[in-house]
């Protein structure tokens, strides 16, 4: 038993250490680097489980009263490891793209940082995850930002990738100008900074709630940015068509659940309080709707096969959002909106890390990645076309995965709040939804392969998706194992 | 024993699509889900009324007493009956494949394993879960294998029945959400045993009953949401349509009657539109199917849009018996989802075969097949006077108890006009059915295509695999306690 945040240093050290030994190895061959990085990481996610519980303290004086080890963050740092792992895989089934966009003079050069930037990213991400200072949460989301700005424009040769790369840092440095003027205003207004403190100072509050509602919609905007909802989606498709797969996979996973589980914290005072609570929840309703209407209507027309995934992660953004806009009287048999919003990042991790790791194999071995490419998979490689058709019936939340029993929970928690207008637009961009991860199953299956070389799958990726299968089916029937070990922390986390 | 039953296709299916296996391993597969199907219904005693062949797994979620469990009480013995008969049908009058014929085996298999999972789970859960299951393969079916506009009626009942699902979702948990906390449960007995106990007041009951009875409604095609049915019918290839048709849309059924007649009485009596009732709304929904699409089906000018609406507008005499709210209605209602279910199958299978040797169904390109394949002819001939509901055939006997049902319910307003009307609808099948007979089988071989006149009759397993579709009606129209005796515990329970 040791405090959790032996999780993070020990992430840390691993990140540095590969980074020290990566620059004094003359090795052509950098694919050791994310096979000692995968080993290590397992290690990690094999000692989240044996740590002491570490409920944040707010005493005065307390060195760790910034950080919480719960439940909910723990499981957030689950996610954070396994998805780091997913995407070291994938990037090694990448690595020959990414070779050919760097200019360098020496075979090898170059490759092995982008193995080892999303090993502080990780670090970053479970930190934000047990962020209950907003100073904290800060400094964690830069670490997670910053590396994201040099991994999305990490293909410099290619013109479509450097455009992500200064699109997705435009925006986000905006969108980090907007979350830190949204702290000073708490600061302000509350004098404090620990989200704990500011819910009594909140309590307490004398003069009009106007300015403390402007410094909520300031952090929402940094936030929405983040977890991808519109009115601050505008920058998603063109940064995940543009940058890297596997950076792409990462941001539309990890970076959307560290977002998404601050938002919660972040609102979370201010659902106590009886005369801004409403207010709150309108806006984050009014979000709701909005994200998961141009989410899944803009997805419909897309050809390429990343856009389509971009857009998707925008609608699910959408259900995630509805989710935390109905914690209005979640004291139910389906458990409160904590677990709801844990459980279905949990799921979209299972569901898109196997549609990007199928999206990669078929990329690299194709001329492109739009949904043409895919046409006649289900003959060039069975295997590759069943797990992507596992991936697609997942997000479009058919029963028996654990997509479905995600958009269950959201749907059921929308009707205990009655949340008639959300639940109304839900069925109608589950039905688009059925439209365009279908497309995919349809050129798969319906179509005849313009190119009939088989598709070559890595014994590594090949477990991974296996392993990705299973699970998606596995937790789809039986979702207690996240479940139970969300439940007491998150009754707590929704008021 | 249920538990094999479900896995027998699923299995076969799974070894299918990893590449072991061909055409002779999916019939006896089918083969052997009859089997167990008999032994089940032979095993289920009839005294005792309940669930039967319990098999329950510990509960995965306790809150929520979500469980793997099943369980069959008489009405879903009959249901079951109705899948097993309906698969083998389909699978042994299913024309040769050459293109992919395991993944098409393998589709056939798992929407025969997401019916019976449906008919058999004891949990709401699964109960729903198993439907879907079927959703995939019906869309790979009818876009790789199917006829005419095949994508586009891919995508239309791809499209129709997840919305239909999903409002069904919403439905059911909008239903387990109005009944009291200790009283929650995802177990269909212990759901049963609240509704008898009218758990869910009057006043309540009125949104869940108009999404179930939307979600359901999509799923059965009631009339505003029918229009996906006949292109999907027509387009698929014959196991799929006879499967889809036959089976699957009973599951929307299967669902009222466990869920929405227990449970939503007093729904039915609540205005919905100014003075209409739902109850009204209702009856409008089902002569809907029954007059306006029967007077559709006449218009039709192709053999399998004939019979894709024509089920269609049979479904409005189920939901008739079922409006009805008393046992003879309901137990009519049951009977005819069986019988349709044999009748259409047949009807489907009879028409993929002429499809499969003439390659059209138009019926300005058809006529006096009788002379070259009597057989098929005769057995046309029945399972057109079936569906018309001709005295002898289980369509006869169970639409004589929806219209007693009907008259019986005591209503003197809009029920007995719409039961009246109804009747109507029976003229109406005659007309379009009986056109259809005398288009395709009698008369003269139209000139275009009298190089082909010579079609062989029917081989040796096909005319068994028809014989006993319509023995089977015949059977139930003759002695229609047999299969009444399974239903009645069930509804009186329903109905308490």
């Amino acid at each position: 038993m040791f405090p959790p945040i032996t999780l993070e240093i020990l992430v840390l050290c691993l990140g540095f250490i590969l980074l020290l030994a990566e620059s004094f190895s003359n090795s052509p061959n950098k694919r050791t680097i994310p096979k000692i990085a995968i080993f290590c990481l397992g290690w990690v996610f094999a000692c989240s489980f044996f740590t002491s519980g570490n409920p944040s303290t707010i005493e005065a004086g307390s060195l760790w009263n910034f950080y919480s080890g719960d439940e909910t963050a723990l499981l957030f740092k689950r996610i954070a490891i396994l998805t780091t792992i997913g995407v070291l895989i994938i990037s090694m089934d990448y690595e020959s793209v990414v070779a050919k966009f760097i200019p360098s003079s020496r075979q090898g050069a170059g490759i092995g940082e982008f193995y080892i930037l999303p090993i502080f990213t990780c670090a970053g991400l479970m930190l934000m995850a047990s962020a209950v200072d907003l100073i904290m949460a800060f400094a964690a989301l830069e670490l997670v930002t910053i590396s994201f700005y040099v991994l999305v424009a990490y293909m410099r040769g290619n013109t479509s990738t450097l455009e992500a790369g200064v699109k997705y840092l435009i925006l986000g440095a905006l969108s980090t100008g907007f979350f830190v003027y949204g702290i000073t205003w708490m600061f302000g207004l509350t004098g404090e900074t620990h989200l704990a403190k500011i819910a009594v100072k909140l309590a307490h509050l004398q003069d009009s709630d106007i300015p403390i509602l402007f410094a909520l919609t300031l952090v929402l905007i940094g936030l929405g940015f983040k977890v991808a909802s519109v009115p601050f989606q505008s920058w998603v498709p063109d940064v995940y068509e543009g940058a890297p797969t596997p950076v792409t996979a990462y941001l539309s996973i990890a970076s959307k659940a560290a977002g998404m589980l601050l938002l919660l914290r972040v609102v979370e005072p201010f659902l106590g309080v009886p005369t801004i609570a409403p207010k709150v929840l309108t806006v984050l309703a009014l979000m709701a709707g909005a994200t998961m209407i141009f989410g899944n209507l803009a997805a419909l027309p897309q050809n390429n096969f990343k856009r389509l995934l971009a857009y998707s992660s925008i609608g699910h953004a959408g259900y995630l959002l509805t989710a935390v806009a109905s914690v209005e009287g979640t004291h139910t048999a389906f458990g409160s909106v904590g677990a709801t919003v844990g459980f279905y990042l949990f799921a979209y991790l299972l569901m898109t890390l196997l549609g990007f790791f199928s999206l990669t194999l078929v990329s690299t071995q194709s001329p492109g990645d739009d949904l043409q490419h895919f046409n006649g998979l289900s003959k060039r490689s069975p295997f590759v076309a069943f797990c992507l058709l596992v991936s697609m019936a997942s997000l479009a939340g058919i029963p028996l995965t654990a997509g479905f029993y995600g958009k269950f929970l959201v749907f059921s928690q929308a009707i205990n709040a009655k949340q008639w207008t959300l639940i109304g637009i839900g069925m109608i961009t589950v039905a688009a939804g059925f439209y365009f991860y279908f497309r995919v199953v349809a050129a798969m299956y319906w179509q005849e392969p313009t190119d009939t070389t088989p598709i070559h799958v890595s014994p590594l990726s090949r477990f991974a998706m296996v392993a990705l299968v299973v699970s998606i089916f596995f937790f789809g029937i039986n979702p207690a194992p996240i479940l139970s070990s969300l439940r007491s922390p998150a009754t707590a986390l929704a008021k | 024993m249920l538990t094999t039953l479900l896995l027998v296709p699923i299995v076969s299916a799974v070894a299918l699509l990893l590449g072991k296996g061909n055409r002779s391993l999916t019939k006896f597969s089918a083969l052997l889900q009859a089997a167990i199907t008999l032994l089940v219904c032979l095993g289920y005693d009839t005294a005792k009324s309940g669930y039967q062949f319990v098999y329950e797994l510990q509960p995965f979620v306790p809150s929520l007493d979500l469980k793997y469990s099943v369980g069959v009480d008489g009405l879903s013995v009959v249901m079951l009956l109705l899948t097993a008969l309906v698969t083998t049908a389909a699978i042994w009058l299913s024309p040769t494949i050459e293109k992919r014929a395991n993944l098409y085996d393998a589709c056939v298999l798992l929407i025969s394993a997401g019916a019976t999972g449906a008919f058999l789970a004891k949990d709401l859960f699964f109960f729903y879960a198993f439907h879907e299951l079927a959703l995939i393969p019906t869309f790979l079916l009818i876009g790789l294998w199917g006829t005419g506009e095949r994508q586009a009626a891919a995508w239309k009942i791809t499209i129709y029945l997840g919305f239909g699902s999903i409002v069904l979702l919403v439905g059911l948990t909008d239903l387990f959400l109005s009944l009291p906390a200790d009283l929650r449960s995802f177990d269909l007995e212990k759901l049963a045993a609240a509704a008898a106990r009218h758990a869910i007041p009057a006043s309540a009951q009125l949104r869940p009953w108009l999404l179930l009875t939307a979600g359901f409604g999509i799923l059965i095609s009631l009339f505003p949401f029918h229009s996906w049915a006949a292109p999907a019918y027509s387009s698929a290839p014959t196991p799929a349509a006879m499967l889809h048709a036959g089976v699957l849309k009973k599951f929307g059924l299967y669902g009222i009657i466990r869920l929405v007649v227990p449970f939503l009485p007093d729904a039915l009596k609540q205005p919905v539109v100014g003075d209409w009732s739902a109850h009204d709304l209702l009856l409008l929904a089902l002569l809907g199917n029954i007059l306006y699409v029967g007077l559709v089906t006449i218009a039709q000018r192709k053999l399998d849009f004939v019979i894709g609406f024509s089920s269609v507008m049979h479904m409005g005499y189920i939901f008739l018996g079922i409006a009805s709210m008393n046992i003879t209605g309901l137990s009519g209602a049951c009977l005819l989802m069986f019988a349709h279910g044999l009748s259409v199958a047949a009807l489907f299978g009879i028409t993929g075969i002429i499809r499969e040797r003439e390659g059209s169904l138009s019926f300005d390109r058809l006529g006096g097949a009788m002379k070259s394949m009597p057989y098929l002819g005769i057995c046309f001939a029945m399972a057109a006077f079936a569906s018309i509901g001709l005295p002898g055939f289980a369509n006869f006997a169970s639409e004589t108890m929806v219209f007693f049902g009907c008259f019986q319910s005591g209503g003197t307003g809009f029920i007995r006009t719409a039961t009246i009307l109804a009747l109507w609808g029976v003229v109406i099948s005659a007309v379009y059915m009986l056109r259809a007979y005398r288009t395709v089988f009698l008369g003269e071989v139209p000139p275009a295509r009298t190089g082909s006149s010579a079609w062989a009759d029917l081989h040796g397993p096909a005319k068994l695999t028809l014989a006993a579709l319509l023995g089977t009606l015949l059977l139930a129209g003759c002695f229609p306690k047999t299969l009444i005796a399974y239903i009645k515990p069930t509804l009186e329970a329903a109905l308490r």
